[in-house]
This record gives structure tokens, C-alpha cells and sequence, in this order.
């Protein structure tokens, strides 16, 4: 074996230094922040006066028996369980419709990923005009229709339901770009392999293409539950948590309570609380990873 | 089992040609090979067979059955591909009887197939697990296994070995071989190897840009190749080519006169044969060091193979030449040696690269 081998193998404290800038970062931008943050959730901490005081799981016990609170989570969750499966079925229609060459395809797979780019603000505010009431782009068609008009953002029941459409609207082409991304990934000989094995279309897509494409679909699920999770500003600027907080989110819960009320202590507990959820989706991702590693 | 019949068939991508009215007839039972460099048609001309091009135009008949237009899964044969192709979230067994269960086969006929193509690939083992758990060789004989419990009229195989190394290719090549006695099925198999070629056909297909060289047994092929790009293509080390000039015929014979002036009179017939521009054409093993050979070179690389060696020598005339020579005699670099060609498979190849053989009734 070759000296330089033989130092590449040997682990010594001169190389830590390569991965430093990064550790570094890491701990200076998310570990410190996180520390800092379950520290302060056992703080009365008010960003006023800046005082702070020990006091230990009160800030939990107060969530625990926090009926807007409750509410909020119920929201987060109702919220992620309409828009994650919409995401995930929406957007893998899309991918597999367009996953062909041509001038269409290529337009439309660019015309459903603008729409990710555009900023928050312009998409809320373009959607706010489409569903004013009376006016609107919505109303003066149920109008033309001869139908009732729908209370879309104002409407109890409707209004989550709004915003998770206008969020699907909005930021479809990520995960249609990745699904476009893992079909392409998918050898065409196997497609040759079941046109010779006589296999229906049908049979096609579900024995060969959605089987090819479970780890995207949980990759996307997953992602999709975690930015779902977060939704904020388009709730904020559409609804603004109304009506009757029914679309009130737990990001807007934690940005209303840091600083509008400014208990930054009860914030943060509820921010813990919204890592946990998180916490508790990457783990079902790792036991879908080592489920599907144990299949193969 | 079906015999393939391929009537005028072209293949054009936009205004490129790949193929242009390409015919062959294939029987029941045969064993052939597509051989050719690299973008001579040969795939694009099986995955036609397939239906995994479309035909541009012409015919292609399975049995009696024009199946030019039919789909891939209707056209009664089963293909073996390059990279294996399996599903890869399928156990070995759900692999073999995917195609089955898409066309209706009976569970317990299924079950008879699997076992018994698992025990002649010996796959018995492997049946439960998936493609990612197995050797290159094992999903090999997997894809091999999903073909033959199909019970296909026609196997077809894209260039089924190359991903192999060397020595399982040459197992896989013998098993190949040794299934197609057994099942005695139409097989059309598609290569750039000669060896592999020479090995398994029973006739090969040479291909060149698109069109067919010669259709021949690889004995034949060997010994009587139709042109000078077959003669150079087939044979290892290949065939090797001097200038030659017409002299005066002997009785019917062509002779020549080689780089150097020396005469040598073929068993090539003078009959249709050109004045000029003509080439000799000599395997190696068909060339001997001796001292009154006609050709004369100079030794330049000598490589020991073993049972015997290759000399590589440059003639007179500069043009390079091999000959083998027996075990134990190894000549010296820089030396020059004179070469005796054995005229009985000595051919000549006109300025339009076709051969002229030597004929037995010229000895």
C-alpha cells in the first residue's frame, strides 16, 4: 500500500478544517437557534420590556389547554391533509401528461412552473381579484352560469378549502418537475420490456410507472407535509386567519403571538410544537426508506 | 417456433436512411446473427422485427403473418435486451410471469412454465428475489428466463452479452448455444462481436451502412467472404490485403505480380475478373515464412500468443501484413523473411471491394 493511501485512510485533526465552514454555518444558523429557541419556550419572555423569567413547561401546559391554539393546529392539519393529496395526485397527472416531447408539452410544463415563481404577493393579490365577491373573476362566471354565488374566502367552510386550492395553483410545478424528473429516470427499454409483454396501458402505469416512481411520491408527500405545515403568508394575505379563524395557521398563530402580543416564550413553545410535527414527517420518511430497503 | 421473412424493408429517420430495402428470410429453427460496426442498422433492424420501430417501409412476415403494423406484444416473439430490461420492483418470479398473466395464462400453467425455465437457467434459487439483488450474469439469465416462458415463435436478442465480463460472456455464450439446441427455437441475435457471431449462428447477417454484406455460415463467411469489407470485419487478427498488378494468365488463373515484382499465379478465374485496381487478400494462417515465398518484409512486432505467434511485417511495397507462425520459431525484429502464400484461400477483391475466390477446379 502506498503512503498516500495509507493518509488518505488515516483520519487526523487537520481535515476537520475542510468541513468547518460548514459546521460552523450549520451550528451558528440551526443549532444555535434551535437551542436558543427551546431554551426561551421555557421563558415567560416578553420582547417589550425584554424581561425574562424561568417558567419551565407553563408555556406548554397554557397550548395544551389553548382552545385558539387547538384550533389553529386543527386548521395546519386540515390544511396539509387537503393540499398534500391534491399535490401529490395533481401533480403527477401533470408530469405524466407532459412527459413527452413537443412544442405543447414543452409550453405548458413552463407555463405550470412560472407560476412557482412568482412571489406570494402577486398570486394573492391576483386571486383576491378573481374571488371578490360579485366582481370577480369567480362570481361574474357563476353569475354568467346562473348558478348561486359561493362565499369562497368568506365562507366558513369554504375558505381553508380556497386557500389550499389557491396554494396547489400556485406552487404545483415543483413537484411536477420533480415527478417529470423521475419519470425521465425510468429506463424506456423496461416500457419496450411490457410492450412486448402484451401489457395494457393501464397495466402499464400501475405495475411499471407508479411502482418506479414510490420514492418520489413519498419524497414529494413528505416535502409537500412539510411546507404545508408552514403555510403562512398566503392565509395571511388572503384571509388573514378568518373568517372566524378557520384558515388561522399555526406560523400565523406563532407570528401573531411573538409579535403582535409579544410573548416570544409562547411563540416559541408553539413553534417547538410545530417542529415536533415536522420532527414526527421526516421520521415516517426514514420508515418508509428502511421499509423499502428491507424489500430489496 | 415461426421463421421470419423481411421483404424490402427500409428504415428512414427524416431524410437520413438508415436502412434501404433490406430482405432476408430467416427458417424455423435457424440461428441468426445481425453483425456489423457500430450504426450499420443492425439494431434499428431487429427492434423493427420487435415493433419497436416503426417500419418505413417494406414488410415483415412472422410465419405466414404480415405483422408490420401489428403491436409488439402481438407479434409471437420475445426479446432479450441489452441491459436486461426487468422490472426492477418485481421479484424474479413476478418478472417471468408478468407477460403471462397480461395475456391470461392459467396460474397453474404459469407455475409449470416458471419451474421448469428456472431449472434450465437454473434460476430455481433466485426466484424470489428482485433484479437488484442479483448479479449482472443472474439478471441475464432472468431476461433469458422471461423469454422463454413466453414459448415465443421468435427470440430476439440485443447484443444480450456485451455487458458482461469477459468470462461470463463466454459461460452465457455457450448457454445461449446450448438453448437453442434444446429448444430448437428461431433465434435472431444481434452483435458487433465476431466471436460471438462465429459461435452461436448457424447463418450471419454482415451488415454495412444499412444494407447487407453477404448472408452466409460463419464457416463460409470465413472462407469465401463476398466483399473486402467482409473479409476485414470477420477474423482475428483480419485478413490481410496487398496491391496487386494482372500479369499474363496461366491456363484460366490469374496471376499477379506482388509488390517486390515477384509473380504469383492464383486459383482465382480470369472469368469477369477486372484488369487492375485488384487486391490479394491472405488470413494469416494462410500466409508461411518460407524462403522462396513471392512476398518480401520486413519483420516489425512479433506477438507471442501462445500456440503460436503473429509476425507483423511490412512488404516491399509498404503495405502491412500478418502471418502466423508455429510455436517455438519467433523471428527477429528488423529481419527481412520471404512469405509463401497458400493460393488455395488466397482471393482477389476488385476496385468495388468484391472477391474473387480461388476455385478448386483451378488447382
Amino acid at each position: 500500500m502506498s503512503t498516500s493511501a495509507v493518509g488518505l485512510r488515516a483520519s487526523r485533526p487537520a481535515y476537520a478544517l475542510f468541513v468547518l465552514p460548514f459546521v460552523a454555518c450549520y451550528a451558528l444558523l440551526l443549532l444555535w437557534p434551535l437551542a436558543k429557541g427551546v431554551w426561551i419556550s421555557f421563558h415567560d419572555h416578553d420582547l417589550l420590556s425584554n424581561d425574562s423569567f424561568w417558567v419551565g413547561l407553563a408555556n406548554y401546559q397554557e397550548l395544551w389547554g389553548d382552545e385558539v391554539f387547538h384550533q389553529v393546529v386543527w386548521n395546519t392539519i386540515r390544511f396539509v391533509l387537503i393540499s398534500t393529496p391534491i399535490f401529490v395526485v395533481l401533480s403527477l397527472m401533470l408530469a405524466l401528461a407532459l412527459n413527452r416531447q413537443g412544442k405543447l408539452a414543452t409550453l405548458l410544463r413552463a407555463t405550470f412552473f412560472c407560476a412557482s415563481v412568482f412571489s406570494v404577493t402577486l398570486i394573492t393579490l391576483v386571486w383576491k381579484l378573481a374571488l371578490m365577491p360579485e366582481r370577480g373573476l369567480i362570481a361574474q362566471f357563476f353569475s354568467a352560469m346562473r348558478l348561486p354565488e359561493l362565499p369562497l374566502l368568506t365562507s366558513d367552510n369554504l375558505a381553508l378549502l380556497t386557500v389550499a386550492l389557491v396554494t396547489v395553483w400556485w406552487i404545483i410545478g415543483l413537484p411536477m418537475i420533480m415527478f417529470l424528473s423521475a419519470l425521465q429516470q425510468i429506463p424506456s427499454d423496461i416500457y419496450e420490456a411490457a410492450a412486448l409483454d402484451n401489457t395494457p396501458r393501464w397495466r402499464v402505469l400501475t405495475h411499471i410507472t407508479l411502482p418506479s416512481l414510490k420514492r418520489a411520491i413519498i419524497l414529494v408527500a413528505l416535502i409537500e407535509v412539510i411546507r404545508q405545515f408552514q403555510v403562512f403568508p398566503q392565509i395571511m394575505l388572503m384571509t388573514n386567519g378568518g373568517p372566524n379563524n378557520t384558515t388561522r395557521s399555526v406560523v400565523q398563530f406563532i407570528y401573531e403571538q411573538a409579535f403582535m402580543q409579544l410573548s416570544l416564550g409562547y411563540a416559541t413553545a408553539a413553534s417547538q410544537v410545530l417542529l415536533a410535527i415536522m420532527l414526527m414527517g421526516v421520521s415516517t420518511q426514514l420508515w418508509l426508506e428502511r421499509d423499502r430497503g428491507g424489500q430489496r | 417456433m415461426a421463421g421470419l421473412k423481411l421483404e424490402n424493408v427500409c428504415k428512414r429517420y427524416g431524410a437520413v436512411q438508415v436502412i434501404e430495402n433490406l430482405s432476408l428470410d430467416v427458417a424455423e429453427g435457424e440461428f441468426v446473427v445481425f453483425l456489423g460496426p457500430s450504426g450499420c442498422g443492425k439494431t434499428s433492424l431487429l427492434r423493427m422485427v420487435a415493433g419497436l420501430e416503426e417500419v418505413s417501409g417494406g414488410r415483415i412476415l412472422i410465419g405466414e403473418r404480415d405483422v408490420t403494423v401489428a403491436p409488439p406484444g402481438q407479434r409471437n416473439l420475445a426479446m432479450v435486451f441489452q441491459h436486461y430490461a426487468l422490472y426492477p420492483h418485481m421479484s424474479v418470479r413476478e418478472n417471468l410471469a408478468f407477460g403471462l398473466k397480461n395475456i391470461g395464462v392459467p396460474a397453474d400453467e404459469i407455475a409449470r412454465r416458471i419451474t421448469e425455465s428456472a431449472r434450465m437457467l437454473e434460476l430455481d434459487t433466485l426466484l424470489d428475489r428482485k433484479p437488484g439483488q442479483l448479479s449482472g450474469g443472474q439478471r441475464q439469465r432472468v431476461a433469458i428466463g422471461r423469454a422463454v416462458v413466453k414459448e415465443p415463435g421468435i427470440f430476439l436478442f440485443d447484443e444480450p452479452l456485451s455487458n458482461l465480463d469477459a468470462a461470463l460472456r463466454g459461460r452465457t455464450r455457450l448457454e445461449l448455444a446450448q438453448l437453442h439446441q434444446r429448444l430448437g427455437a428461431t433465434m435472431v441475435f444481434v452483435t458487433h462481436d465476431q466471436i460471438e457471431a462465429m459461435t452461436l449462428a448457424t447463418r450471419i447477417v454482415v451488415m454495412k451502412g444499412g444494407a447487407i454484406e453477404q448472408v452466409a455460415t460463419p464457416a463460409e463467411l470465413y472462407r469465401r467472404p463476398a466483399t473486402r469489407f467482409v473479409a476485414s470485419f470477420i477474423g482475428t487478427p483480419g485478413m490481410g490485403f496487398v496491391p496487386v498488378q494482372r500479369a499474363p494468365d496461366d491456363r484460366g488463373r490469374a496471376v499477379v505480380t506482388v509488390p517486390g515484382g515477384h509473380w504469383l499465379t492464383t486459383r482465382v478465374s480470369t472469368h469477369g475478373l477486372a484488369s487492375q485496381g485488384l487486391v490479394l487478400g491472405v488470413r494469416p494462417e494462410n500466409l508461411r515464412v518460407a524462403e522462396q515465398g513471392p512476398l518480401r518484409g520486413r519483420v516489425e512486432l512479433v506477438e507471442f500468443l501462445g500456440e503460436r505467434t503473429l509476425a507483423h511485417l511490412k512488404l516491399e511495397g509498404g503495405s502491412p501484413l500478418i502471418v502466423t507462425v508455429p510455436a517455438g520459431i519467433s523471428p527477429r525484429l528488423g529481419s527481412h523473411v520471404a512469405v509463401s502464400v497458400d493460393v488455395a484461400e488466397a482471393h482477389l477483391f476488385d476496385e468495388s471491394g468484391r472477391a474473387h475466390h480461388a476455385q478448386e477446379s483451378l488447382a
